[in-house]
C-alpha cells in the first residue's frame, strides 16, 4: 500500500517544483523580399523549439520553485482584489482556484445536513411500515447509490436538457421561461440535488441498520415517563444513532470534498468547477497535446492540504480514544 | 400491553409516512427509468416535452415498430415469473450440480445458465408468443383493441451504439479492468485484513489511520503521480530490461519495456491502490466478527498458521469476501477520472467512452445514442442490486457499526 500510494505522492510533491518544457532557442532570421532597387531585407529574432538528431523536440527539466503554486494562487491578484476598488470577493472568485475552492466547500457544507436529514427521515419512515414493503423500498433506494455517478448525473441532466419534461413542468408551474443550463446557480442547484439523491440512500441504509438495535426497554420507559413521539426521537433514538451520524458525516465530508463527477455529468465547467476537476483539467491534453503536469501537481498538493486540515482533528480524536481503551 | 398501544402509529401519521415513502421511491427510480424509456424512442418522441408522447412514442410507432398493451402485459408477467423461478431454483442448483464439488463454481454455473435461459425466454420466446397471440386476437372486437400496436419501440440506438460504434470493445476493456481489480484487491485485502484484525497493536492502529487518510485522498492526486510515470515508462523501465538477470526474465514478457499509458492491465494497479485502503478497512471489520477461538482451535488440531487461515477462516468468510468484491467491482466499473486520463481512445472503458457520444452532440440522434449507451452501462448494475441487495446493505453497515 505504501509503495503504490505514498511513492506517487512524493513524486507529485517533487514534480510540483519542476517544470519540463521543450527547449527554445532564439535565432536571428533574415528574410528578404525582392524590391524595385534591390532586395529589402529585415532581420527579426524568433524563438523556436530545438530538435535533436532524430527530429524529436529536446525537453529540459528546470527547477521553478513555487512558481506553479503562484500561478494557481495568484497572490498579486488576491492583494489587488482586496485593495482599493479591487472588486473584493467577486474578483477573488473569478480566479479558477478560488472559484473551485468556494464551490467545493459550499457544496460539501450544503449537502451534508440534507443528506443526514433525508437519510434519517427515510430510515424512520421505513422502520414504521410493514415488513413486506421494506425490501422494495431498500431496492429502490439502493439504485441511485450504486449507479455510476457520471451516468446518474447525466440521467438527471437529460430530464432537464432543452425542452426536457421537467424543464417543461417548471415552466408550466412558475410560468417563467427558465433554462436550467444557461446560468451558474441553476446548474449548482441541480448538482446539489443530484448529490443528495445519490448519497441519501447510503445514510438511510446505515441509519436503518442502527434503528434495529435501539434498546426497546429504554423506549418503553420513556413512554412510561410520558415522553411524546418527538421527545422519544430526540432523547432516545438520535443519541443512540449519534455515532452513526458522525460516521456518515465523516464519509460524506471525504467524498464530497472530492466532488468531480457532477462537473462532468452536468458539463458545468464553464460555470462551476471543483478542486478535483481543476487537477483533471490540467492533466487533460490541450489542443497542442501538452499536459500541464507541474500545475496539476501543485493543485494536487493544495487539495491534499485541504484533506489534512479535514482529517487532523479526526485522527487526534481516534488516537485519544485508542489510548484511552488500553 | 399499554406500551404496545402507545408504540402504535396513529392513522394520520401512517398515511403521511406512506405518502412520503411513495414519493421517495418514485424520486429514486424516476430518472433511471425515464432515461430507459427514452432510449427506446426515436429522437422526435424522446426529446418531446410532453410526457405522454415520451411514454407512448407515436412517431416511433409510425417509423419503427409498435407493441400492443397485451404484449407489454405478457412481457412484464414473464419477467416476474422468471425472477421468481430463478430466485427459487438458484440455490439448490448451485449446491447440487457444483462441478468438482466446489460450491462457488456451482454458483457461477447456475448464474450463467439462469441468465442465458432467462434471456432466451424473455427476448425470444415470449415476444414470439405475444406476436402470434396478437394476430389471433386482432379480429375480436374489444380485446382486439388491446392487441393492436399502441406503444412505439425501437432498438436502432442500441444497434448504433453496440455495432456501429463498437461499444463491445469498451465493454471488453471494462471487463478486463474490473476482473483484475476485484481479484487483486481481494487477495491483498483478505491477507492484510486478517493480519490487522488478529494483531491489534499500535502498529495496526496506525496502518488503519493511514488507510483512512488514503481513503480520503482525491483520486486526481494519485493520477497526477502516476501519469508522468506511465507516459515515460519506456525510458524509466529501460534499465530493468538492460540489467543482467532481471533483464532476461523481463525479455520473456516483452522484447522492449512497455509504455504503460493506455494499457488496461496497468490501470489495474492504480485502481487497486485507490481501492485498497477501503478493502482492508472492510475486510478487517468482517474478520473482527470471526472469533479468535476458531483459528486457535484449528491450531490446536495441528494446523500451521497458514493452514488455519486457509481451512478454518476462508470457509466462514465468504459473505465478507463477496461484499468486499462487490464494492471493488463498483469502484472499478464506475470510475471515470482514472480511466479517462490514463487510457487512450482505443482502450477506453465504457463510462468515459460515453463522453464520445456526448461531445458529438450535433444531431438529436447522437443524444439518444448517448442515452442508450448509458442505459447499457446501468443495466448490469440493476441486476447486481437485485441479486446482491443483502450483501450490499451488510457492506454499507459493516464499516459503520464496527469501525
Amino acid at each position: 500500500m505504501s509503495i503504490f500510494i505514498a511513492l506517487p505522492l512524493i513524486g507529485v510533491f517533487i514534480e510540483s517544483f519542476y517544470s519540463t518544457q521543450p527547449v527554445f532557442e532564439t535565432v536571428d532570421v533574415q528574410s528578404c523580399t525582392p524590391g524595385f532597387t534591390g532586395q529589402t531585407c529585415t532581420t527579426e529574432t524568433k524563438s523556436r523549439p530545438r530538435f535533436d538528431a532524430n527530429g524529436a523536440p529536446i525537453v529540459a527539466t528546470s527547477f521553478i520553485g513555487v512558481q506553479a503554486y503562484r500561478d494557481l494562487l495568484q497572490p498579486d491578484a488576491v492583494v489587488r482584489a482586496f485593495g482599493p476598488d479591487g472588486g473584493g470577493l467577486w474578483a477573488l472568485l473569478s480566479i479558477d482556484f478560488y472559484a473551485a475552492l468556494r464551490f467545493t466547500v459550499t457544496f460539501t457544507l450544503i449537502t451534508l445536513p440534507l443528506v443526514i436529514g433525508f437519510g434519517l427521515v427515510v430510515a424512520l419512515a421505513v422502520n414504521s411500515v410493514t415488513r413486506k414493503l421494506r425490501g422494495l423500498v431498500i431496492f429502490a433506494a439502493l439504485l441511485p447509490f450504486i449507479i455510476t455517478p457520471v451516468i446518474g448525473a447525466l440521467s438527471i441532466r437529460w430530464l432537464f436538457i432543452g425542452d426536457g419534461i421537467l424543464t417543461a413542468a417548471i415552466r408550466a408551474i412558475f410560468n417563467s421561461n427558465i433554462s436550467m443550463f444557461a446560468q451558474g446557480w441553476t446548474i449548482e442547484l441541480l448538482m446539489l440535488t443530484y448529490r443528495v439523491w445519490h448519497v441519501a440512500p447510503f445514510a438511510f441504509v446505515v441509519f436503518y441498520a442502527g434503528l434495529q438495535t435501539v434498546d426497546q426497554d429504554t423506549l418503553e420507559s420513556a413512554i412510561v415517563d410520558g415522553a411524546s413521539r418527538w421527545e422519544r426521537l430526540r432523547c432516545v433514538i438520535v443519541p443512540h444513532l449519534m455515532p452513526l451520524i458522525v460516521f456518515v458525516a465523516l464519509i460524506h465530508l471525504m467524498d464530497s470534498y472530492r466532488v468531480f463527477e457532477e462537473v462532468v455529468g452536468f458539463s458545468s465547467q464553464a460555470h462551476r468547477i471543483s478542486l478535483q476537476f481543476l487537477t483533471f483539467n490540467f492533466l487533460t491534453p490541450d489542443q497542442t497535446g501538452n499536459r500541464a503536469i507541474t500545475r496539476a501537481a501543485a493543485s494536487s498538493m493544495l487539495t491534499m492540504v485541504g484533506i489534512v486540515v479535514l482529517l487532523v482533528p479526526l485522527i487526534t480524536h481516534a488516537w485519544r480514544t485508542q489510548r484511552g481503551r488500553r | 400491553m399499554i406500551t404496545a398501544r402507545a408504540l402504535r402509529t396513529p392513522i394520520g401519521l401512517q398515511l403521511v409516512v406512506a405518502a412520503f415513502l411513495a414519493v421517495w421511491v418514485v424520486a429514486a427510480m424516476f430518472p433511471l427509468l425515464w432515461t430507459a424509456v427514452m432510449s427506446f424512442r426515436v429522437p422526435l418522441d424522446a426529446l418531446s416535452s410532453d410526457p405522454l408522447v415520451v411514454l407512448l412514442g407515436p412517431a416511433t410507432r409510425a417509423s419503427a415498430m409498435g407493441i400492443s398493451w397485451l404484449d407489454l402485459l405478457l412481457e412484464v408477467a414473464a419477467v416476474v415469473v422468471v425472477f421468481r423461478i430463478t430466485s427459487r431454483v438458484m440455490r439448490p442448483m448451485a449446491v447440487q450440480y457444483a462441478p468438482f464439488g466446489y460450491v462457488p463454481l456451482g454458483w457461477a454455473q447456475a448464474a450463467i445458465s439462469c441468465l442465458g435461459l432467462g434471456a432466451i425466454m424473455l427476448l425470444v420466446v415470449v415476444p414470439m408468443l405475444a406476436r402470434s397471440l396478437d394476430t389471433a386476437l386482432a379480429s375480436v372486437p374489444i380485446i382486439g383493441q388491446l392487441a393492436t400496436p399502441a406503444i412505439g419501440i425501437t432498438l436502432e440506438h442500441y444497434r448504433a451504439v453496440w455495432i456501429t460504434h463498437q461499444f463491445y470493445h469498451n465493454f471488453e476493456n471494462s471487463l478486463i479492468i474490473t476482473t483484475g481489480v476485484v481479484t487483486v484487491s481481494l487477495t491483498v485485502g483478505t491477507l492484510a485484513g486478517y493480519g490487522l484484525a488478529r494483531s491489534g497493536g499500535r502498529m495496526a492502529f496506525w496502518i488503519l489511520m493511514l488507510a483512512l487518510v488514503f481513503r480520503a485522498l482525491p483520486h486526481s492526486v494519485l493520477v497526477t503521480g502516476y501519469l508522468p510515470m506511465f507516459l515515460s515508462s519506456r525510458e524509466l523501465l529501460a534499465p530493468l530490461w538492460a540489467a543482467p538477470v532481471i533483464g532476461t526474465v523481463m525479455h520473456w514478457f516483452s522484447a522492449a519495456p512497455p509504455t504503460l499509458y493506455g494499457q488496461p492491465w496497468a490501470i489495474i494497479i492504480v485502481l487497486v491502490s485507490i481501492n485498497q485502503p477501503f478493502t482492508i478497512w472492510m475486510m478487517r471489520s468482517f474478520f473482527d466478527g470471526i472469533p479468535t477461538e476458531l483459528d486457535e482451535a484449528a491450531r490446536v488440531d495441528g494446523c500451521t498458521h497458514f493452514e488455519a487461515f486457509w481451512r478454518a477462516i476462508i470457509p466462514v468468510m465468504w459473505p465478507g469476501v463477496i461484499t468486499t468484491g462487490l464494492f471493488s467491482f463498483l469502484l472499478a466499473y464506475n470510475d471515470y477520472l482514472v480511466t479517462s486520463l490514463l487510457l487512450d481512445a482505443q482502450s477506453q472503458t465504457m463510462v468515459p467512452a460515453i463522453s464520445q457520444f456526448l461531445n458529438r452532440d450535433t444531431s438529436s440522434a447522437d443524444q439518444i445514442e448517448a442515452i442508450a449507451a448509458a442505459v447499457s452501462i446501468t443495466a448490469p448494475l440493476f441486476f447486481l442490486v437485485m441479486a446482491f441487495q443483502r450483501q450490499i446493505v451488510s457492506g454499507l453497515t459493516a464499516g459503520a457499526v464496527k469501525g
